[in-house]
């Protein structure tokens, strides 16, 4: 069972909508046991960081999270993989989660629009679980105007857009985030969805 | 590299698929899940639904369509047609959309898309402008399919709804619209390059020439396209494939 975590800061009637056409089980929860529970966790968000850390703030959250995240495997989707990084440069400096090495910063790239929003194609730069199926040249869904800064050992897939903007990024062990929204990606979006599921169930011995 | 995006657009009446040559002589062409679910298979980057008579009556039913459709198609799906409230913008939110159009109540009340991008962000506030040439050569905002002239030049109204917070502008020529004799590219260039938002250019394809002389004429950053689909004189996979014969990006 995921838990895809509800702080009031996403959209998450498309996530839960893919999930179900996978036949993924999951509960949409914001309570700390619910997440204890689970044998891996999704974190949404749309929005602004300093406004997203305020409410998982207010929902007593982020401790639980970041307790949960060194036991199963967690995904951060758009602004949920941005939270994921240490800092966030957006509306002031806020605090994040801090489980991935890196700062959230806004994009650069002159001459082009903001937000980066459309299909961009990404390039493997290190294979994870969450990559299986999945080549060089897939086009996913983006809608951003902040970005990661981080180093290059936790970028598992990259795309361009005036600067290499980090697309998919993990610890290297449970945490992973996309920038993109997989669950409007089409076909490789539901694979990476797939991935985070199969990978989640290997972790839990099959047991979920 | 951001590719373009290619959008089929339905019209939709009482939770049927329609379409209109010049908004007159409307008729029934199928069911809008499974024609989306079409598109979807053919490689349509978005899905745009148009209830078009939201004005009057059917928005439970849009409601429903919207939200069978998000249980079955993966990628972005806009709603518009008589959007009035920010309680419009939940429900059809709620229901499965990730962007919502707003037309001529945006004219109405300004207000309403500055509200809808503070409340949900500018990612799902689309502005649809309905552009008419005027005898000086400049362009009218119009509305009510066209029956009625706002007054306003549509170029600054385009850079008002950017500085509003509207995330998209969708941009319909009324001049060329249903005449399938190519986009209007002075009015998607005069409009390109005032904001800095992406332009959804609609209105007058005909032919896959035009898909690509959009793209390499224009700063537009999707078509949109009813009739050339339904109709299946054209099919998506088609429209992508020849771009990519021009060397614009797209996903495929």
């Amino acid at each position: 069972m995921l838990a895809v975590i509800d702080y009031g800061a996403g959209n998450l009637y498309s996530v839960c909508n893919t999930l179900d056409y996978l036949n993924i089980p999951h509960t949409v929860t914001a309570d700390a046991e619910a997440l204890e529970q689970a044998s891996g966790l999704i974190l949404p968000g749309v929005g602004a960081f300093a406004d997203a850390m305020a409410k998982l703030g207010q929902a007593k959250l982020v401790e639980p999270i970041r307790q949960q995240a060194s036991q199963k495997p967690l995904l951060g989707i758009c602004l949920g993989m941005q939270l994921l990084f240490e800092t966030g440069y957006e509306f002031g400096t806020t605090p994040g989660l801090g489980l991935i090495p890196g700062t959230v910063e806004r994009i650069q790239a002159p001459g082009l629009k903001i937000p980066h929003m459309g299909w961009n194609d990404v390039t493997l730069r290190r294979p994870c679980p969450l990559t299986k199926g999945i080549p060089t040249g897939s086009y996913f869904y983006f809608v951003h105007s902040f970005c990661a800064n981080t180093p290059p050992e936790f970028v598992s897939f990259d795309t361009e857009y005036g600067q290499q903007i980090p697309a998919l990024v993990t610890d290297g062990r449970l945490v992973f985030g996309a920038q993109f929204h997989p669950e409007k990606s089409a076909a490789v979006g539901l694979q990476l969805l797939r991935n985070f599921w199969e990978f989640t169930r290997e972790r839990s011995g099959g047991t979920c | 590299m951001l590719a373009k995006r290619i959008i089929p657009c339905l019209d939709v009446r009482d939770g049927k698929v329609v379409k209109g040559v010049n908004f007159v002589g409307i008729k029934e062409v199928g069911d809008p899940v499974e024609c989306a679910m079409e598109y979807d298979r053919q490689g349509a980057d978005e899905i745009t639904f148009l209830d078009i008579n939201a004005s009057h009556e059917g928005r439970g039913t849009m409601l429903q369509v919207v939200k069978e459709t998000a249980r079955h198609v993966f990628v972005p799906l806009t709603v518009g047609g008589g959007i009035r409230t920010l309680e419009d913008y939940r429900s059809l939110l709620r229901a499965g959309a990730d962007k919502v159009s707003v037309n001529s109540s945006a004219t109405k009340n300004p207000e309403l898309v500055k509200a809808a991008a503070d409340q949900f962000g500018s990612q799902c506030v689309v502005v649809a402008i309905d552009a008419k040439r005027q005898p000086d050569g400049s362009w009218h905002v119009v509305i009510n399919g066209g029956r009625l002239d706002t007054g306003l030049d549509a170029v600054q109204w385009a850079q008002k709804m950017a500085r509003y917070g509207a995330g998209e502008l969708l941009l319909t020529s009324m001049d060329a619209d249903g005449t399938r004799e190519g986009f209007d590219l002075p009015l998607l260039d005069a409009v390109c390059g005032a904001v800095d938002i992406p332009v959804i250019a609609s209105g007058g394809c005909g032919s896959l020439d035009h898909f690509s002389e959009v793209f390499e004429k224009t700063g537009a950053d999707a078509a949109l396209a009813a009739s050339l689909f339904h109709s299946r004189e054209l099919t998506v996979t088609q429209v992508k494939e020849h771009l990519a014969s021009r060397h614009i990006p797209v996903r495929h």
